[in-house]
């Protein structure tokens, strides 16, 4: 064990948790490895630093190192190491939406992705304007999905924008945009500046969806499979760490502080108790898996998730699909994840690929170690995703 | 082919964007413009239609430029310049100063080259001077709270500003802290039982 050092990049969101839990709580140091932590301003600038080696691996929007791959604005070999965080994510909108809505009707229940969207949809008369923090991330693509099969044309009436999280109130409040989709806990800080209220999770569109992933450069890994494999452990055990309740208070405190989210504790812990305040009067409203790190193999690179993001990419971009999900299998680096965990006794699934979408209830089915149980993964409009009917 | 490349500069600080546009002026004939606000950021370039957009890489504006660099239109499917690897050694001191570069699709790394060498040197010249900055403004912040300290101590204790100085050095000195922290340390506690 030589204490190698690793530099991980990341953005302040309350999902980059896992990878600053495994260096301040030791989980890195009982790899024998050292963290160097570094705060990226936004995801342009962490994709160049961990593309140009300026950090080694990075907190990195699932859909990016799949984007770079299939050459969408910009082009380089990343591999996903592990999923670091399913969901975490919610869709706000303006105060003068959410007053219009409220006088429609509208319950804010937090929950009905169809009633949300077409009461969304109906009381707006100028395009819409919505704002997600990267042109690539999970925050756009279930935007357009959701939008889309609500029968939305989306060409003539959304405007979607990007602005990176930590001014997504700000553009709000300036009146730039009507509505948001962003990671915790900048949708709090709109509902906490009274700018906004939040309207969904994204979780109620999808409701468990590959948010963030540990990357690194191919050629890192490469070079340093066994400090890419403790690096995969140290962020598991953080991940796993995480999932339990009782540490809960403990990681909102650690994230608090002013070199990683810097924003009080209290706004932080609803992400990771699923207690959201959807509005300034405080309004909460309970969220089944609001953000998991490990929990259903939360953090296993399901070929299925790359797949997804892969198909709804080349949708969206004139690609072909079925080249594009096989540039994307190269990306999430399942073998790699399941022998850097073999030594963890990890209930791992059996298969590479599931169904998305397919299951309605918590399942249990057989894994590498004993029973594994899955997490609901329903979308909102009940589609299934099924590589086998792709072909 | 030799038409004057137009610059834009995006950069809130408007000496620092002056003294950028300087140096490119200096480094090569070439058209600059700045932008010096965030909003409308992706508007006001368009109107520009530059070949080269400059942005410091701290910026987090960075981002809306990103959405740019996909939507064909005005400024014609430009390329984020650091994952084009036309220069991977140019590309990487760029990261390192911290400058970023968007450029229009099929501008050669040779008419790109004298640009951002200038702005890097530029840009390591503020990075230094903020740095500078910051360590004057943390020593001035830490001789204000040993100040208050030393004036809780002498109304408290009723003894001279020497005395108080000399309290304050033993203590951290006894606790192996720096002198700043235990002056801090007083001050918030003599607030907390205000």
């Amino acid at each position: 064990m030589n204490g190698a050092n690793i530099s991980v990049g990341f953005m302040p969101l309350v999902d980059a948790a896992p990878i600053i839990a495994a260096h301040e709580l030791g989980f890195a140091r009982q790899e024998g490895i050292e963290l160097e932590l570094v705060r990226a301003p936004s995801w342009s600038t962490l994709r160049d630093m961990v593309v140009h080696g300026r950090v080694d691996a990075a907190h990195m929007l699932s859909p990016v190192p799949i984007a770079l791959a299939l050459g969408i604005g910009a082009e380089a070999e990343l591999d996903v190491l592990s999923v670091l965080s399913v969901n975490g994510t919610v869709i706000g909108v303006s105060k003068p939406i959410a007053d219009k809505l409220r006088q429609n009707g509208f319950k804010f229940d937090f929950q009905d992705a169809t009633a949300a969207g077409q009461a969304l949809i109906a009381c707006v008369d100028a395009p819409l304007r919505i704002a997600v923090p990267f042109p690539f991330s999970m925050h756009a693509e279930l935007l357009h999905y959701w939008l889309t099969a609500l029968g939305l044309p989306e060409i003539l009436s959304v405007q979607v924008k990007t602005i990176p999280p930590p001014l997504m109130a700000d553009a709000m409040a300036a009146g730039e945009i009507d509505a948001f989709c962003v990671g915790e806990p900048w949708g709090s800080i709109a509902v906490e500046n009274g700018v906004g209220d939040l309207l969904l999770p994204l979780s109620a569109i999808w409701a468990f969806a590959p948010e963030k992933v540990l990357a690194v450069r191919r050629a890192y890994r490469e070079a340093e499979p066994d400090v890419s494999a403790r690096l995969i452990r140290a962020v598991w055990r953080a991940g796993k760490w995480l999932d339990q309740p009782e540490n809960r208070m403990m990681a909102s405190e650690i994230l608090s502080r002013p070199e990683y989210v810097n924003v009080s504790s209290e706004i932080l812990e609803r992400a990771f108790d699923g207690q959201i305040v959807i509005s300034q009067q405080g309004d909460t409203r309970k969220v089944p898996n609001f953000l998991t790190f490990t929990k259903g193999a939360a953090s296993f690179p399901w070929l299925s998730w790359s797949s997804w993001i892969a198909n709804q990419l080349a949708k969206r971009h004139g690609l072909d699909a079925s080249s594009a999900i096989l540039s994307a299998k190269q990306v999430f680096q399942t073998e790699f994840y399941r022998s850097a965990l073999s030594s963890e006794m990890v209930a791992m699934p059996l298969t590479e690929f599931k169904q998305e979408g397919a299951l309605k209830v918590h399942t249990s089915v057989d894994s590498t170690h004993g029973q594994l149980v899955l997490e609901p993964d329903t979308f909102f409009d009940g589609e299934v995703f099924d590589l086998e009917l792709l072909k | 082919m030799t038409k004057k490349l137009s610059i834009v500069v995006v950069e809130k600080n408007q000496a620092r964007a002056k003294l950028i546009a300087d140096s490119l002026r200096e480094a090569g004939d070439f058209e600059v413009s700045l932008i010096t606000e965030d909003t409308g950021l992706a508007r006001r370039i368009s109107e520009r239609n530059p070949d080269v957009v400059l942005i410091d890489m701290e910026s987090p504006s960075r981002d809306m430029l990103e959405e740019m660099a996909l939507a064909s239109g005005p400024l014609d499917r430009p390329v984020a310049m650091f994952v084009d690897r036309s220069d991977d050694g140019l590309t990487k001191s760029a990261i390192e100063a911290g400058v970023s570069a968007y450029v229009v699709d099929g501008l050669k790394p040779e008419r790109l080259k004298p640009i951002l060498d200038a702005s890097i040197a530029r840009f390591h010249m503020f990075h230094r001077m903020r740095k500078e900055l910051e360590a004057t403004k943390k020593a001035l912040e830490e001789r204000k709270v040993i100040d208050k300290a030393k004036g809780i101590l002498m109304k408290a204790r009723g003894i001279e500003e020497d005395a108080a100085y000399a309290l304050l050095r033993k203590t951290a000195m006894d606790q192996g802290r720096k002198l700043a922290e235990v002056a801090s340390a007083l001050v918030t506690a003599a607030g907390l039982l205000k």
